[in-house]
């Protein structure tokens, strides 16, 4: 098990410099987050997006923002849990927390801080009839490890860039790829498109335009899809495997269910501190709300700040704090 | 006044007045109405959880640009009448439209 004294849910821009205010108090910190890669929206959603108020920067491009924070906690060496979704939080006798996620990993801390920006993103669904059942049995949403797809009968399901690309990709890789979209062209890169219409030409990707998939079929693991066209036409092709590409959106997840008090997707937080109504569990910004919150990268910096100031009476009880600016210490490392 | 109506997710329609000349979008309209919808990215078409269906007065809006097509080609329930209400203008071009949310509601 690994022993930290914060865990965080969420490794975005104010997860990160959470660790950096932690580390100034002497805290250690361990990080989780869903996505495979730190950085959270700015990473995922709009890498290469300048932003405009951070201060004293002018303009810095989000991934380097993220860059620049890793950079400023790499001293205090935090842990990192990526790839895995935070599934069980168990309170101990004493106070603590045990932390689980998906994947089995267990996180024991003084303190759990929420800082799940807009939450987990999960990838987006499509509506077909029987998808959830055949997750995991020839259904998934991503694609993790091409080889397990050779000479199998892959349908993508989807007309953004992802489908396109792992259309043209599983070419070589697969004895079929079907790509259905419901529209009759793609709106992806360019270059991409053009590819996947030339492999189609060559009849080696068969291409099922102005279609969607309405239900899937097998026992026990996927053997058929079933495609309704724009004329209400159906057929049934044979296929190992669906993987549907549309993307992912934000959900809460299983914090929705840990007795905080949330409104519209958001966990009330005691300004003071940004501390929610369970004791030792704080929110810290775009997942939080309180009167007069604004989702701004700089205002969630603020709130570790003070989140810090008051999760350390948990982590070091025995201990007085008194402030300084870094200043006169400089930053400690561990 | 600029008339426009919202039905929401389980079919109830509100009628909605906004003062001509404010410069919204229908997502903060949204918002500001209290719907229930996240709006993710704040108005930059990049995470599509302002989706609606336009019911009525779709040939009347702007046209979309290529950041919103490109979003909605990724929606797995995107028609031929989906929007992103965080790229529509309220102006005199949604006098009398429909707006279906239909985007997921935030859990």
């Amino acid at each position: 098990m690994i022993t930290t004294d914060i865990c965080i849910i969420g490794a975005g821009p104010v997860g990160l410099f959470a660790v950096f205010e932690a580390g100034l108090l002497k805290m250690r910190c361990h990080l989780i987050d869903a996505l495979p890669q730190v950085g959270g929206q700015l990473s995922e959603i709009y890498p290469q997006k300048p932003i405009y108020d951070i201060p004293g920067y002018p303009a810095i491009n989000a991934q380097v923002l993220v860059d620049n924070l890793m950079e400023q906690i790499a001293s205090f060496n935090p842990g990192f849990t990526l790839g895995e979704r935070v599934e069980g939080l168990d309170r101990q006798s004493d106070g603590s927390y045990i932390v689980t996620t998906n994947e089995g990993t267990a996180v024991h801390c003084q303190v759990v801080v929420i800082a799940g920006g807009l939450g987990c993103f999960e990838p987006r669904k499509p509506e077909i009839t029987n998808l959830e059942r055949f997750e995991g049995k020839g259904v998934a949403y991503m694609v993790k490890n091409p080889e397990q797809l050779r000479d199998r009968r892959v349908v993508l399901a989807g007309g953004g860039d992802s489908a396109l690309d792992w259309a043209v990709f599983l070419a070589d890789v697969a004895s079929e790829v079907t790509l259905v979209h419901r529209s009759d062209t793609f709106r992806g890169a360019p270059d991409s498109a053009e590819k996947v219409f030339n492999l189609a030409s060559q009849g080696r990707i068969n291409l099922v335009l102005q279609s969607t998939i309405t239900s899937i079929n097998g026992n026990g693991h996927l053997q058929e899809v079933s495609i309704t066209a724009k004329d209400k036409t159906v057929t049934t092709l044979p296929a190992d495997h669906l993987i549907p590409l549309f993307g992912l959106t934000p959900k809460l997840g299983p914090i929705a269910d840990w007795g905080l008090t949330i409104d519209k997707s958001a966990i009330h937080v005691d300004t003071t501190d940004y501390s929610t109504n369970v004791e030792r569990i704080y929110a810290i910004g775009d997942i939080n709300t309180y009167p007069g919150k604004l989702k701004l990268i700089l205002c969630g910096f603020h709130e570790a700040a003070l989140m810090c100031q008051s999760a350390f009476r948990y982590v070091h009880p025995d201990q007085k704090l008194s402030f300084k600016y870094t200043t006169v210490n400089g930053v400690p490392t561990f | 006044m600029i008339q426009f109506t919202i039905q929401d997710r389980t079919g109830d329609r509100q009628p909605i007045e906004i003062p001509e000349g404010i410069n919204l979008s229908l997502m903060e309209v949204l918002k500001a109405s209290d719907y229930n919808i996240l709006a993710t990215c704040g108005g930059m078409a990049l995470c599509a959880t302002c989706h609606v269906q336009v019911l009525n007065g779709l040939d009347a809006l702007s046209a979309p640009q290529d950041a919103e097509l490109d979003m909605l080609d990724t929606l797995p329930d995107a028609e031929s009448d989906s929007r992103l209400a965080c790229q529509i203008r309220i102006d005199e071009s949604v006098e009398g439209a429909i707006f279906r949310i239909k985007s997921d509601e935030p859990v």
